[in-house]
């Protein structure tokens, strides 16, 4: 292999959560799909090494239903329980503490959401939780406001990720703050994420062109017309914006600039 | 005789002392797929076996559903 092959190979570049290694830099959600193979399928083509899950009531009526672990493997791909419906620290931790005793794995996803319109975070319920989880040795993701002195609180405490939103959940806006994300990269000692609000593949380019660790995504996949594809276009989009932050963009210029020498014209 | 519970918000019968494993049994669930909380308090799955149930006790069982 050439230096110049080695220097693009996207395997050589990867990042660490939580003293764990991965390559794919896309975390995908497996809410919202019509059925499993669709979700198993969507997950395969996404590349992703890690998925969010939710943890619910069995149906007891209704036993036999099929069961998300049987159609992805989580020997095979991390799965990373998250909270949201939690509005408030103690079901947040509640609802972790059981996760951890359903799967048998520390890494979380904290989510408090403050209301039902926005789901913007609820960061002071949040700091709450983050504190008793850390405090109980669960790694916490944590979903928050794009507010870099909170972002920073949350890092002191602990989490091993900060993941600020980038447009509300679920609602494909694109990422509406790149500013207050730049400052949140620019400071943090831990992966950070843009967390909801990615709607199409150029607004997950956009994340990582920004310098951000990874980005985690449902809705965009999901409620894509045909989410296989999309989910194949996002790791490709993630990969992309990945490449060109490590590649460095041009500078923006004011006027144009000619790209054929002016030298030797007829 | 038999007494009842309430399992993820419904009234259900059991058999006066049957453990967590065995009542898991009963409705065909995977212990190694769920995790219970008895009474607000999680159930280890190491002691599911040893565990007994009683009247007026309150279980939630949950396993991993797709989420975002």
């Amino acid at each position: 292999m050439s230096a110049l092959d080695s220097n693009v190979n996207q395997s050589d570049d990867t990042w660490t959560l939580a003293g764990k290694t991965y390559r794919s830099r896309l975390i995908v959600g497996t809410g919202k799909y019509k059925d499993f193979e669709e979700t198993a399928a969507s997950v395969e083509a996404s590349g992703a090494e890690i998925v969010t899950v939710a943890v619910r009531r069995v149906n007891v009526s209704d036993p036999n239903q099929p069961m998300l672990v049987d159609y992805l493997d989580p020997k095979k791909i991390t799965y990373l329980p998250n909270t949201a419906g939690c509005f408030d620290a103690s079901s947040a931790v509640r609802t972790l503490r059981l996760a951890r005793e359903a799967g048998g794995w520390d890494l979380v996803k904290l989510e408090v959401l403050g209301d039902q319109k926005t789901l913007y975070p609820n960061m002071l319920e949040t700091f709450d939780a983050a504190e008793t989880l850390i405090k109980e040795g669960f790694k916490v993701m944590v979903y928050c406001s794009d507010d870099p002195i909170a972002a920073k609180k949350l890092e002191d405490m602990g989490c091993v990720a900060i993941m600020p939103l980038g447009a509300p959940i679920g609602s494909g806006l694109g990422i509406q703050n790149p500013v207050q994300i730049r400052l949140m990269i620019e400071q943090a000692g831990v992966p950070l994420l843009v967390d909801a609000g990615v709607g199409t593949a150029s607004d997950a380019s956009v994340a990582m062109e920004l310098g951000c660790d990874g980005v985690l995504m449902n809705t965009a996949i999901a409620d894509a017309k045909d989410p296989v594809r999309m989910a194949r276009a996002m790791k490709l989009a993630v990969e992309s914006g990945r490449l060109a932050y490590q590649a460095g963009r041009m500078p923006k210029k004011k006027y144009a600039d000619p790209s054929s020498p002016l030298s030797g014209l007829i | 005789m038999s007494a009842s519970i309430i399992v993820n918000g419904e009234i259900k019968s059991i058999e006066p002392g049957i453990t967590v494993w065995g009542f898991l049994q009963t409705l065909q669930l995977d212990p190694r797929k769920v995790a219970v909380e008895r009474n607000l308090e999680i159930v280890p799955k190491s002691l599911f076996k040893n565990v007994n149930l009683v009247d007026g006790d309150k279980l939630e069982i949950v396993h991993f559903i797709g989420g975002g």
